[in-house]
């Protein structure tokens, strides 16, 4: 019977692998073959003409003269995006620690509440929830109008469409993914362990710095790669609240499929940002063995 | 003898392939009677769930059949095989009541709705759950469980009913109660009971039979009565009971007995019948009760002498450890207020009486 | 408050304000856009009275209707075709391990590791290269992919909870494969099966990005029609129909939170 079961159980995968392999790996490849093929002259691709272009203009571009010459456009949307992604992950990290820590201290009950609470956003529209924020950092908006009603003479904020405000709203969106994973690695902490590093005489600084960071360091990895990663291929807030203007990889990739009409360099693009991101998973779950339940 | 119902045949079981290979059974072989309680008894890990799944149809053979009445089953399905099991974990569904439960097994066989609940209430007054019918699983004690997961598995009838350390889960008072009840259950229906335990106890009050196993072979199939009295292993005697183990050579002890010569010197005359064809050194045991003390001044020249190293007092009877000298220790269990004199003190030097039944020679 | 006194980590302070800052942020904008909606002033800043007509006005607009349509018909296909195939996926997980299952896991949640913007382009480029017109069916094929993993994930940590003798306990009663599924596996399978089925619905329901590559004429989804409301501008109707969609996600996030709690 062992045979028929093992028939059975394929029988039984194959239909979701069948089709995530079809309808998502397949294309992912195809992806990267678009990446090295020639820009159709009206958009679209050349099939069959390979060409390293889209590689190339990430950094050069072709002047008059057909010489390469350096355009470190692109690179900046790169390196803005990592700066952002940096930032907002730390934003996450000095609120979401706290919070993760905060609400393990809560009797059992409350914490499953507390928890709920933190998720529901992720499953609300990403669009209406950078929406509000633009009601509310917009000049005349919510805060502005209250600067300005406690007597601060804002003269307009002038906080959307800043890369202040992309920031704002990317912590926003991406928060929750900070509170859970540290939550489940200090729901698991030992109590005693705290206890006891009071009773030999610890102070709070120690007791965090020596026995709570140190068993939190797997849940706070996992945090910050789960803010970190979505956050590099952050596309609606920069759109929303950066009114277009300030673009990350997403955007820039986006815009090839748009107006710029480059296929391959957004092949190319969406390519390297696959790679950045499976690779950061990799050295994560090398260096934690696994990661933690998919948060729901 | 009744009819065989069970028989397995040379039957082989490995898990896994290569490096990570397990012999989980190697080869055994049993019958098992009509309307017997039959145990598998054996430490963690000896094959008995792998024995009693393969029986159930939940695993096939790698060598090896399984008839049951002469019938091979090896390719049934277990819901094409009229054996019922009782889980360890109980496996009630939860979704279902404690009747829906019962009759679940009925209606699978096609039997009338009205006729199911009509034996599910047999059934429920069987265990004596009468008025439990319509809760579920969860609402029930583990004991109570226990009888709805036993009245489930009888309710259609088995063959045989494989039961796999069905009380594991119960607190000792339950268990013993229990312990009772299977025995009653298995008397009133007559069903072949096939239970698996690694509880000697409660193999040797239940049994009509038990198979003591290790590492995926059966030692030795026998009464309990037998399975205590005459050991054929050492690992059965020291498993099933407490046992003094001593060594010594096989010698003719005349009238057509043998004997065995103790490294002592002593020499002890056996009741056992030992093939002619077994010489040299043998180990024999003998159960602490079955063995006596005397002072040394009346103990006879061939008995066995020592000093009394501890004395444990247990109440209704007395134990004692006997250092015989050149590392030997020997246990002796005597019954207190039985009249002989049991009160020796430490240090004391003693002779050691006992029964030539008592001594079994084991196998190699 | 009420804290849990045999844990020693209430000692920190300073924790609480952050938290109550942390909440009071992540409640912040859902809370003002819900009022906002109900704002009668159209300027939107100064509340000067309820009113529901924002709503009334959202739910008269054709196109708006045309889109919630849309969004429901990609998000019910893509509901049931993802359950049923993380259905069988989680059971043919379930039990024991097999040679390639590292692999087929990966793939399982190959689509919540990939950055959405790759996924969209992707699946657009492998569409036009296919010559299939980009519409509703695309949107759905697509909607499909990324709502597996979002059924699977419940499904399968049910399964997981299930004691396996159950199904063995069935067989043993005569039930064959069929039956033993039927009247064991999956009466308690389902309220995971349900709590999946919902989240892969609001995960389709709010997703704009991939609807917005893969999309094309015809296929406006909600989102696709709320963010070209956006890029006009914030109106008091964009609020009424964000504040629904809130509203839809929360409680159907709710009733599948509530329906995973159910223990036998
Ligand atoms: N499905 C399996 N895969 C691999 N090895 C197995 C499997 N089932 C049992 N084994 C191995 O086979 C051997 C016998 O296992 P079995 O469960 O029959 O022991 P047991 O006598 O019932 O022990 P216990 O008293 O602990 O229940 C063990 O070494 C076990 O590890
Ligand atoms: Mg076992």
């Amino acid at each position: 019977m062992g045979n028929i079961i093992r028939t059975k159980r394929f029988w039984l995968v194959a239909p979701a692998v069948v089709y995530i392999g079809f309808f998502m790996a397949v294309p992912l490849l195809q992806m990267a073959y678009v990446s090295v093929l020639e820009r159709g002259d009206y958009g679209g691709v050349n099939w069959g003409a390979f060409s390293m272009d889209a590689y190339i203009s990430f950094i050069f571009e072709r002047d008059l003269m057909d010489n390469l010459v350096v355009n470190t456009d692109y690179l900046q949307i790169f390196v803005r995006s990592f700066g952002l992604s940096a930032m907002t992950t730390v934003f996450a990290l000095l609120l979401g620690f706290p919070t993760a820590f905060y609400i393990s201290t809560q009797p059992q009950s409350r914490r499953n509440f507390l928890i709920f609470l933190v998720t529901i956003p992720f499953w609300t529209n990403i669009l209406v929830r950078n929406y509000a924020w633009m009601l509310l950092l917009r000049n005349g908006g919510l805060i502005d109008g209250a600067l300005n009603w406690m007597g601060l003479e804002t003269g307009g904020l002038d906080v959307l469409y800043t890369p202040y405000a992309v920031s704002i709203g990317l912590t926003y969106t991406y928060l929750p993914f900070m509170v859970l994973p540290i939550y489940a690695s200090l729901e698991k902490l030992d109590h005693r362990l705290v206890e006891a590093a009071f009773d030999l005489g610890a102070d709070k600084r120690r007791a965090m710095s020596r026995v709570i960071l140190p068993l939190a360091a797997p849940g706070i990895a996992a945090g910050c790669i789960l803010v970190f990663i979505p956050c590099l291929g952050a596309y609606v807030t920069p759109e929303l609240l950066g009114g277009g203007k300030f673009m990350m990889i997403a955007n820039l990739i986006g815009s090839q499929f748009g107006a710029a009409r480059n296929w391959p360099l957004g092949a190319g693009l969406g390519f390297v940002l696959l790679a950045l991101v499976l690779i950061s998973m990799m050295v994560y779950s090398f260096k934690f063995k696994s990661l933690p339940e998919e948060s729901r | 003898m009744s009819e065989v119902v069970i028989s397995a045949r040379s039957v082989g079981k490995t898990f896994g392939s290569g490096a990570d290979k397990v012999t989980a059974l190697d080869s055994v072989s049993v019958d098992i009677f009509q309307n017997e309680f039959f145990t598998m008894l054996g430490p963690s890990g000896c094959g008995k769930t792998t024995l009693l799944r393969l029986i159930g149809g939940f695993e096939q053979a790698t060598s090896g059949q399984i008839l049951l009445e002469g019938k091979e089953l090896n390719d049934l399905p277990p819901f094409k095989r009229p054996i019922n099991t009782v889980f360890q974990s109980y496996a009630l569904f939860p979704h279902l009541t404690v009747k829906q439960n019962i009759t679940f097994g009925l209606e699978m066989q096609g039997i009338s709705r009205k006729d199911a609940g009509g034996r599910a209430d047999e059934m429920l007054e069987l265990v004596r759950l009468a008025e439990y019918g319509d809760r579920v699983p969860s609402q029930l004690s583990g004991g109570q469980q226990q009888r709805i997961a036993l009245a489930r598995a009888l309710a259609p009838a088995p063959k045989v009913l494989l039961l796999d350390e069905p009380l594991s889960a119960l607190d000792l008072k339950l268990r013993k109660e229990m312990q009772v009840e299977l025995k009653r259950l298995q008397t009133e229906t007559g069903i072949t009971f096939v239970f698996v335990t690694h509880d000697q106890e409660e193999a040797l009050a239940m049994s009509d039979r038990i198979a003591v196993m290790q590492s995926g072979e059966i030692l030795q199939i026998g009464a309990p009565r037998e399975i205590y009295e005459a050991p054929t292993h050492r690992f059965v005697a020291d498993f099933i009971g407490d046992s003094n183990f001593l060594v010594g050579d096989l010698v003719d002890g005349g009238a057509g007995k043998r004997a065995v010569k103790l490294s002592g010197g002593q020499v002890i005359a056996l009741t056992q019948e030992v093939s002619d064809q077994r010489t040299g050194e043998v180990t024999v045991s003998v159960r602490p009760e079955r063995l006596g003390l005397v002072a040394e001044s009346d103990a006879g020249a061939d008995q066995l002498t020592g000093t009394v190293s501890t004395v444990i007092y247990f109440g209704t009877d007395t134990t004692y450890q006997i250092d015989l000298g050149n590392e030997a220790l020997l246990t002796v269990r005597m019954q207190n207020g039985s009249g002989a004199k049991a009160d020796f003190a430490e240090g004391e030097r003693v002779g050691i009486t006992m029964s030539p039944d008592a001594i079994r020679v084991l196998a190699d | 408050m009420k804290v849990d006194a045999s844990n020693p980590l209430w000692r920190f302070r300073g924790i609480t304000s952050t938290a109550m800052f942390f909440f009071a942020y992540l409640y912040l904008p859902i809370v003002v856009l819900i009022a906002l909606s109900f704002n009668e002033n159209r300027l939107a800043t100064i509340w000067t009275g309820f009113t529901m007509d924002w709503y009334v006005t959202a739910l008269s607009n054709d196109d708006m209707l045309r889109a919630a349509q849309n969004s429901i018909v990609v998000a019910v296909s893509a509901t049931v075709l993802a359950t049923i195939a993380a259905t069988l996926a989680a059971m043919g997980m379930s039990r024991g391990r097999f040679k390639g299952e590292a692999g087929v896991s990966a793939m399982l949640v190959l689509p919540l590791l990939v950055p959405e913007i790759v996924t969209a382009i992707a699946t657009l480029l492998f569409f036009v290269a296919l010559g299939i017109k980009l519409g509703l069916l695309t949107v759905i094929i697509a909607h499909t992919v990324f709502c597996i993993p979002f059924a699977y994930l419940p499904i399968r940590a049910r399964l997981e909870g299930m004691d396996p003798a159950l199904v063995e306990a069935a067989n043993d009663l005569y039930a064959n494969e069929w039956k033993a599924f039927r009247r064991v596996t999956l009466p308690l399978l389902w309220p995971g099966i349900l709590s999946g089925a919902m989240l892969s619905f609001i995960i389709s329901l709010d997703d704009f990005v991939i609807s917005y590559f893969v999309g094309g004429a015809g296929s406006t989804t909600l989102p696709i029609y709320i963010f070209g409301m956006i890029r006009i501008g914030i109106t008091p109707e964009v609020n009424a129909v964000s504040a629904m969609m809130l509203i839809v996600s929360i409680v159907f996030v709710s009733i599948s939170f509530m329906i995973d709690r159910i223990r036998y």
